[in-house]
């Protein structure tokens, strides 16, 4: 009956919505073209690797064809016959003391974001460093990492980095740089006017003494500060709602009910890895029915991670939020002015309102960036109405040296550079010509500047401008020290000396305090033994620091904070928009590339990112709904039109995207990024100005005529649930659901509800002898109640196992390598759909159907349960992934990993093979780990304990929700999670058995909303 | 009508269909034969070093500890090659003038490091680790031959997978008591030299091997994600 749909690729919305409403809410779904059943779907389901026309080589026919078939067939045998190339070892002259060649070292550093400081441990393979960890003992990580943080060791190798000084265009060297400031020193003494420096959020306590020191010498230096994806609107918020800027502090895992304004905790600010891990824990559920499920409700624009976790997500316009939080003020106790004009559904409002004040001091309201200071002060006031202050919250002083509003500080530096006051400005990070406000028109104001000196990782937009450029240190090649965000102190640690002639800001900012001659090493040690009362005892608490990688001692104290009621009289920041069709517009960083630092990043680029799964690629996000009234469809290409700038961008369809809301996500369209970013999406920020810096109204749309072509991932790999012709077994088609959900109150009266009796299939039904797995079986359980979707274990799993990058061509003919990856399923409407995440890496099935059909014996079963592959083995039929359920095999179509760039081949592990072309490759529960933790067991004649084998995603997985681990003890962490009633197996009916099961999701709605 | 072609034809095509079976076949011995050969697996064979170190002299004469020079063996995959730092040690004292040992001398001073060839080469695909056979009970003279005997040092054997699996198959074939591991004289237990292990006196290696399996844990690890990953 879908004949005529399977020849059609375009969407009809009206269609799928009357679908849906005819399917009682209860289907999962993927995408809107699953719905809609297009050709391209029907492609991509039916076949793992779609025959996508591939581009046409010219005059190839079948007798050439067969020619080269028999050619390649007689020279088949031939490429056996190589001699191994022969190789040199190059020992030590003296090998350093800790260096056993072949074993890791790791040591301790602080990863930079937005200017706060997480704790990581770095793998280091004879001086190399290879991959990230999180450092348990910092309280940022607690031992999780995000994408950003796992995917910052490619940055170092990357070979596009800025590697010499460059002054007017042409290569110069540190000596002479270090001449000219000299003079510039000397020419700005005494007072130096004329001086100002632009740095990026500081935290650093040696940086700030620095810039202190620098300011005292030089009284009429100014110091200003812009990052783009800071923390503006909440160090605002605070000032208006204590009277000066704090740092809020938040306990997650300490609220049974949480409230969030458009924040997406989950995904981006301060202590997020932290947070969801706090998060997490409150969505466990060990303790059976009993346990003690946090709710989350979330009020946003965008479906974004957070809202994607909520029991209850309510999408409004990113405008709308603050007339929600006043309305949900008042409802708590808050005197403020509401100001109507938004229709919630039903007694919404009043039910949330109520479950806060029931759980006075258990609750938490946390509001996001893109929101104005206003709603964050609201959110305060309303957490200090509840009873939540010193409980789910707390306050500290700020973490940066100076908070500033930053992007007040930039625009006092504008008028300063346009005036023509400026004499010298040094640009320390930071790319302002390229995310600047579009309404400062930066790159004019900057050429006013006399003397212009930039330092960054890449010779960018803004380098392009300067007259100096200082390839700037990448974290692991400098010394320095970073605000957690709670301001614990971590040391950064090189782990490499510079690759090129790169320096840190500190050794720069040297040059002018007169400490030119002193080490990045000296500058940040000397700093804390200046600190440091006891001069005996610095040594010793400097080293157990650099172990460490936390200072004890330095968090910050909590303080009292005193709410100032005047603010909430304060009338509404601007007209509400409820009602009329005007679109907002809001800016909101990139899932995966942030503002545009990490644009020229191939891992994070080639990373699909949450609710969207795009790649390479930003676009114009807008509701089905709004896509049908504007008569649009994904991929139109429109002219965005805004306070008078424009910008063109394709259109992307999200489920459960606000109503006349369009979200654009920053950092593409970069023009000097290097050969990986430049190029890909659009510039957002053209449309972005100072006034309107997240939220913008009155945005226009118009088609174009043209369309644009997204990599998406989203209806690549889609497991095929209905498998059999539909007469067959459609009576079993809606058991074979690959999310099992169950809310609070059904588990709790079937607490088996995953486990689906119809699905269980005789063990002995098959044609092979069942084995029987002695010593240890190997086994995975993901939690999908505590998996939040943030990606951390696909970056983790690219880093750890050499996975190539294929570029957005080929991830739209459905070739992205990525190992494991995080399916999103989607369930109910199309305006509010719940929103499920799955990580699905190889299950390792007992029955592996991808065994069973290899003519080489390339993959096989190992004794301990894993589906081995033998790359060396594989001649690329690809019959296994033919042949697998879950679409969890990939296959180098091309020479996908970089066998040519030398800086590349430093991120590599050396212990996991780099794949060539022609060879399939998959999940092997990073087996490399595993025989590491035995040998090193059977070494020590014991057994390898649980918890001793960490694969990559579990390592990085801030929510926990991965646990890996021996399945025939009863002990273990995994045979117990896999004892809960909430485990079932995906297409268990196909009696593969896999070893990777799943706890089922359990939501916890608030009996007295009906959504 | 006349035939076309002479009876003569018959043998010459009958030669032809069993002799190109022969030819085939004689074809493939010798491409076996050559693929076996030391030509091709390059074992035996002397490897040009910027220093002609003899084995020999320094494990066999001298008697120096294997673990002297190669300091990893025990603790990790790779068994360690010696910093120049190590060869100085006694160098900077004897022979500190033998014309032989100035790329040695020249190293430690210009702090450059000498490049050796590898001799015992595996595919980057195969990841083989000391540590573990050398803690399980296998010698090193089991995998890289009379290294004492050895003046200039080549491979001892074919490194090839059906070479490794001939002892993962048969682990008692070839295991010999820890303390034994790292002596290069070892000879396997025999009537002439029998083995005492356990307060039990062995003549047969075979004997010797079953209870060492045991005893030491061995696995016959068969499995492809063993050695490739």
């Amino acid at each position: 009956m879908n004949e005529e749909h399977k020849t059609n690729n375009s969407v009809d919305l009206a269609a799928v919505r009357a679908k849906l409403a005819r399917e009682d809410g209860k289907r999962f779904w993927q995408s809107i073209e699953e719905l809609a059943d297009t050709k391209d779907f029907r492609n991509f389901l039916e076949n793992e690797f779609p025959a996508g026309p591939e581009k046409a080589s010219d005059g190839i026919n079948r007798r050439d064809v067969l020619k080269l078939m028999a050619a390649s067939a007689a020279l088949t045998g031939l490429s056996a016959c190589t001699k191994l190339p022969t190789e040199k070892i190059v020992p030590y002259v003296r090998q350093p003391e800790e260096i056993i060649p072949g074993k890791p070292l790791f040591y301790a550093t602080s990863v930079p974001q937005a200017g706060v400081g997480t704790g990581v441990l770095v793998e280091s393979h004879m001086g190399r460093p290879t991959k990230i960890e999180g450092n348990p003992e910092h309280p940022g990580s607690l031992g999780a990492t995000d994408v950003f943080m796992q995917a910052s060791v490619l940055t170092l190798y990357d070979p596009d980095r800025s590697q010499a000084v460059i002054f007017d265009g042409h290569v110069s060297s540190w000596s002479d740089f270090t001449a000219a400031m000299d003079n510039q020193r000397i020419g700005l003494a005494p007072r130096g006017a004329g001086m100002r420096i632009l740095t990026k959020t500081v935290t650093s306590p040696t940086l700030a003494a620095q810039l202190k020191k620098l300011l005292a010498q030089f009284p009429e230096a100014k110091w200003h500060q812009y990052e783009v994806c800071g923390a503006d609107s909440e160090r605002e918020g605070t000032r208006l709602a204590f009277g000066k800027p704090v740092n809020p502090v938040y306990h997650f895992d300490r609220a049974d009910v949480i409230v969030s304004l458009d924040a997406d905790f989950i995904a981006s600010g301060r202590g997020h890895v932290r947070y969801i891990r706090e998060f997490s824990s409150r969505r466990n559920l060990a303790a059976g029915p009993a346990s003690n499920l946090n709710r989350l409700y979330v009020v946003d624009s965008m479906t974004t991670s957070t809202g994607a976790m909520a029991d209850h997500r309510l999408p409004l316009s990113a405008a709308a939020v603050e007339d929600f939080a006043r309305q949900l003020a008042t409802a708590v106790g808050v005197k403020v002015a509401p100001v109507g004009g938004v229709e919630l559904p039903g007694d919404w409002l009043g039910a949330l309102a109520r479950d806060l004040m029931h759980h006075h001091g258990s609750s938490l309201i946390v509001a996001g960036e893109q929101q104005p200071p206003f709603v964050h002060a609201l959110a305060h006031a309303m957490n200090a109405a509840l009873g939540n202050i010193g409980k789910t919250v707390e306050y500290t002083d700020p973490l940066e040296a100076n908070p500033v509003n930053q992007i007040e500080s930039l625009r006092e530096l504008v008028s300063d550079l346009n005036s023509g006051q400026v004499e010298f400005l040094l640009i320390l990070g930071g790319n302002p010509v390229y995310d600047a406000p579009a309404d400062f028109n930066f790159a004019d104001a900057l050429m006013k500047a006399k003397l212009r000196v930039h330092t960054g990782l890449y010779n960018d937009e803004t380098a392009e401008l300067c007259h100096w450029h200082i390839p700037a240190a990448h974290y692991l090649e400098s010394w320095g020290d970073l605000r957690a965000y709670d301001g614990t102190v971590g040391i950064v640690q090189p782990l490499i000396a510079p690759l090129y002639d790169n320096h840190s800001q500190h050794e720069i900012l040297a040059l002018f305090t007169g400490d030119g001659d002193k080490s990045g090493h000296d500058l940040v040690r000397d700093y804390w033994q200046s600190q440091w009362p006891k001069k005996e005892t610095f040594e010793a608490y400097w080293e157990t620091s650099l172990h460490d990688g936390v200072m004890v001692g330095t968090a910050l104290p909590m303080i009292p904070v005193s709410s100032n009621a005047d603010f909430a009289s304060q009338a509404a920041s601007r007209a509400v928009s409820g009602g009329t069709n005007a679109l907002e517009v809001v800016f909101r960083p990139d899932p995966s590339i942030g503002d545009g630092e990490f644009a020229n990043n191939g891992w994070l680029q080639e990373l699909p990112k949450p609710i969207t799964h795009l790649t390479w690629d930003n676009a114009a996000l807008i509701s089905p709904a709004t896509a049908q009234r504007l008569g649009l469809a994904r991929g139109d290409y429109v002219k965005l039109r805004f306070d008078s700038r424009e910008a063109q961008a394709g259109v992307f369809i999200v489920p459960g995207h606000a109503d006349n809301s369009v979200t654009l996500h920053l950092g593409y369209g970069r023009s000097r990024a290097g050969k990986v970013g430049t190029g890909p999406g659009f510039n957002a920020y053209l449309l972005r100005t100072s006034g309107s810096p997240w939220i913008g109204q009155g945005l226009s749309i118009e088609k174009t005529g043209k369309t644009y072509s997204f990599a998406c991932t989203q209806q690549q790999n889609t497991i095929d649930v209905e498998g059999h012709p539909a007469d067959e077994e459609t009576a079993n088609a809606d058991r074979r659901d690959l999310v099992q959900i169950a809310t609070l109150e059904e588990f709790k009266k079937n607490p088996a509800f995953a486990q689906i009796p119809e699905t269980q299939v005789d063990r002995d039904l098959t044609l092979y002898p069942n084995v029987k797995y002695e010593g240890y079986a190997w086994g995975m359980s993901i939690d999908l109640n505590r998996c939040v979707g943030c990606n951390a274990c696909v970056v983790a799993c690219v880093a750890e196992n050499n996975i190539a990058v294929v570029g957005k061509d080929q991830v739209e003919r459905g070739r992205a390598m990525h190992w494991i990856r995080v399916d999103t399923y989607f369930r109910g409407g199309l305006d509010n759909p719940e929103v499920y995440y799955e990580p699905l890496p190889c299950m390792q099935c007992e029955n592996a159907p991808c065994e069973y059909v290899c003519p080489v014996g390339a993959t096989t079963h190992s004794s301990e349960g894993l589906n081995d592959m033998t790359y060396n083995r594989c001649v690329g039929t690809r019959y296994c992934s033919n042949n697998c359920p879950y679409k969890v095999r990939r296959f180098n179509f091309y020479l996908f990993s970089d066998y040519t760039t030398p800086s590349l081949y430093g991120v590599r592990n050396p212990n996991v093979t780099v794949r060539s072309r022609g060879v399939m490759e998959k999940c092997t529960y990073c087996v490399q780990r595993i025989n590491a933790a035995k040998i090193r067991s059977e070494e020590e004649n014991r057994t390898v304990r649980d918890g001793e084998i960490q694969t990559a995603c579990q390592q990085a997985c801030p929510a926990e929700a991965i646990i890996f681990g021996n399945i025939n003890d009863p002990n273990s962490r995994v045979a117990k999670l896999k004892a809960q009633s909430r485990d079932y197996g995906l297409l268990e009916d196909l009696n593969t058995r896999p070893r990777t099961t799943y706890l089922a999701r359990v939501r916890n709605p608030n009996p007295e909303i009906r959504d | 009508m006349a035939q076309i072609f002479h009876r003569s034809t018959n043998l010459i095509s009958r030669a032809s269909i069993f002799g190109g079976v022969v030819i085939v076949g004689a074809l493939a011995c010798a491409l076996y034969a050559i693929a076996m050969s030391p030509w091709y697996t390059e074992q035996n064979l002397v490897r040009q070093q910027p220093v002609p170190f003899s084995h020999r002299h320094h494990a066999g004469e001298l008697g120096i500890d294997c673990r002297y020079c190669h300091t990893s063996v025990e603790k990790s995959s790779f068994a360690g090659l010696p910093p120049t730092e190590t060869c100085m040690s006694c160098h900077s004292q004897i022979w500190t003038n033998a014309s032989m040992l100035e790329p040695v001398r020249a190293s430690y001073r210009d702090n450059t490091s000498l490049a050796w060839t590898r001799v015992n080469a595996l595919p980057d695909f195969v990841y083989f680790d000391h540590s573990i056979h050398v803690a399980k009970g296998i010698g090193c003279t089991t995998c890289h031959g009379p290294v004492a005997d050895m003046t200039l040092t080549y491979r001892a054997g074919t490194l090839y997978m059906s070479w490794c699996l001939e002892c993962h198959r048969q682990p008692e074939k070839y295991v010999r008591p820890k303390s034994e591991v790292f002596d290069p004289y070892y000879q396997p237990p025999s009537h002439a030299s029998p083995l005492t292990f356990e307060g039990k006196t062995y003549t047969d290696q075979l004997e010797f091997g079953r209870v060492a399996i045991k005893e030491y844990k061995i696995q016959s690890l068969q499995n492809c994600s063993t050695c490739h990953r």
